[in-house]
């Protein structure tokens, strides 16, 4: 099967991400991954597959903080998602759980929800349709925590933040 | 040395060295906040995914059960049950169910205060601001980071200032202030941005958190008010910390007081505001004053002031929540809370109360509620088919007696 694109528009919340009644504080044991956008979108909790695509308008995940609307996307293993602008807290949160986001104008304008999507992270490229879009290439801070897988496992595996000298964990 | 905004000021501080907007810098909070709705997988991602045993210092360090205090399950229960086991195991404070929300209790303990680094597991955080802080929310990972090496990182933002003028109109408070703010600025207007907010020297510090408490909803990573007025007589102010007018604002944002009427939130965005004249008449089922934006004594004051000696309307549920344990108190030391009561006010227990629609008050389908909170997503309080309006405590004491969307000055006596 392949994997398609699942479109939104600009200020999605972490409430319809994931309401705060399905936060695993509230629902101890069970997989967050399901309650991704369940009552905002429920086609999405049912359906999404891993490998689609998030793509969105404006101020994406704007909110709350809470890290479990990202862990929800992870788990349904998204592939990237491409908005036209995130919000600050989301976009630490996707950086930090090594969820690959792209800003771009041109993807949001021109795909179609629903249609199927290629996505090569390497190169760089999204497909769909008959065109090839270019993702724009992430900052290099971000670039190394997102390749790390997060920035618990850059952190391990460094013992600093990325882009600073001095060492943070003894 | 150039001229500097007070978050590139605050920044530099916790960096230990000059810093300017646009520059990534590792820095050091003064303090680390997580409440029980994120403390569990807080303590997991540290202990288990960092393999870091211990906090870097307890002293650093504050624990609040707020977002469902007291527990409303089984689950919740469980989880509080392991933030207090780690709170003893690691000497750090705990600030327990009744104590009140994570955002006013470090004022009242004087944990955020003038010039310190507040980070905390909770996107209002950026309510520190009212006592000159820079408070901002984070994630999980980021918290548990924090605790585990007493550091995070952050890129210095670029500062929008709002420059206010004039003085509030009888009816008129803070909460409309910020409504306003939120009408100009816009849900993203702020984002990775600090916000500043001058010629404020006369609002007291409720005025000054329901503010700062706001800067979120604007996209804001800090929202800052100079120290001064009550908040310079209040608390120690470092000599490092003042205004300097040439440092560089990104914008410029100027709010007239003498214009302003009550604003309301429509619907199911926090910039949706409009003058409440627009929505006089709606009606409402539930009422609700509280939250870290208006639970304070003086917020539960201007309501009874409205409500004391008469009713609210009939199918009109009034919920309150107190911000914390001293502002209950406060009320119920000059007959506030009485009144309240007296009035049909239902009173709960200090902490955050039905804002995120988990308990105490979740709203059901066709649920239309105007609250003194700080969001009204669709689905925030309850039900996706729910209706949120925000607005001031004001608006919320004559909404309470109306049974509709009301201007306070209607049912003044």
């Amino acid at each position: 099967m392949t994997s398609r694109i699942w479109k939104f528009g600009d200020d999605v919340d972490t409430d319809q991400i994931v309401p705060g009644r399905y936060a695993p504080y509230m629902r101890p044991g069970e997989d967050v991954g399901q309650f991704a956008f369940v009552e905002a979108r429920p086609d999405f909790a049912s359906d999404a597959r891993p490998g689609d695509v998030i793509v969105a308008g404006r101020n994406f995940g704007c909110g709350s903080s809470r890290e479990y609307a990202v862990d929800a996307l992870r788990r349904r293993r998204v592939g990237a998602i491409v908005a036209r602008g995130f919000a600050r807290i989301f976009f630490r949160n996707a950086v930090n759980l090594g969820v690959p986001l792209f800003v771009s104008d041109e993807i949001p304008a021109a795909v179609e929800d629903g249609a199927a999507v290629a996505l090569d992270l390497e190169r760089g490229a999204l497909t769909s349709g008959d065109a090839v879009y270019r993702l724009p290439p992430m900052p290099d801070f971000v670039a190394d925590i997102v390749h790390a897988g997060g920035i618990v496992a850059y952190v391990r595996a460094h013992g600093r933040f990325p882009g600073v000298s001095d060492g943070v964990l003894k | 040395m150039r001229p500097r905004t007070l978050a590139e000021q605050i920044l530099s501080h916790a960096a230990g060295r000059e810093v300017s907007a646009g520059e990534l810098v590792v820095v050091e909070p003064d303090v680390v906040m997580a409440h029980d709705s994120l403390t569990p997988s807080i303590v997991e991602i540290m202990r288990t995914e960092l393999g870091v045993e211990h906090v870097f210092d307890p002293s650093r360090v504050a624990l609040v059960i707020d977002h469902v205090a007291p527990a409303a399950t089984t689950g919740t229960a469980n989880a509080q049950n392991l933030v207090r086991r780690f709170a003893a195991e690691e000497g750090i404070r705990l600030f327990d169910v009744g104590r009140g929300i994570c955002h006013q209790v470090l004022v009242e303990e004087g944990l955020a205060r003038p010039g310190r680094l507040v980070v905390g597991s909770d996107s209002h955080s950026t309510s520190y601001g009212a006592v000159a802080a820079f408070g901002t929310g984070m994630g999980s990972t980021d918290v548990a980071l924090a605790l585990a090496t007493g550091r995070t990182w952050l890129r210095v933002p670029e500062t929008i200032r709002v420059h206010v003028t004039g003085r509030f109109r009888p009816g008129v408070d803070a909460k409309d202030l910020a409504l306003k703010i939120g009408r100009e600025l816009t849900i993203s207007g702020a984002n990775y941005c600090a916000v500043e907010y001058h010629g404020l020297e006369w609002l007291d510090l409720p005025g000054r958190q329901t503010l700062a408490s706001m800067a979120v909803e604007v996209g804001a990573k800090a929202g800052i008010v100079p120290p001064s007025g009550e908040v310079a007589e209040r608390f120690d102010v470092p000599e490092w910390l003042s205004v300097d007018a040439e440092a560089p604002a990104s914008r410029d944002v100027v709010v007239d007081l003498d214009d302003l009427d009550p604003q309301v939130a429509l619907p199911h965005a926090v910039d949706r505001v409009v003058d409440l004249r627009h929505v006089a008449g709606t009606p409402v089922d539930v009422v609700f004053l509280g939250t870290c934006t208006n639970g304070r004594y003086e917020d539960l004051r201007a309501a009874a002031s409205l409500l004391r000696g008469r009713r609210v309307a009939t199918g009109v549920r009034l919920l309150v929540t107190p911000a914390s344990s001293r502002e209950l108190q406060r009320a119920m030391a000059d007959g506030t809370a009485a009144s309240l009561v007296e009035a049909g006010a239902i009173l709960g227990p200090p902490g955050c109360g039905p804002c995120m629609g988990r308990h105490m008050g979740t709203l059901g389908d066709g649920d239309v509620c105007l609250s003194t909170g700080n969001r009204n997503f669709r689905g925030r309080m309850g039900s996706p088919e729910a209706r949120i309006y925000l607005a001031s405590p004001r608006v919320a004491a004559a909404t309470a007696l109306t049974g509709r969307i009301t201007h306070p000055q209607e049912v003044v006596s």
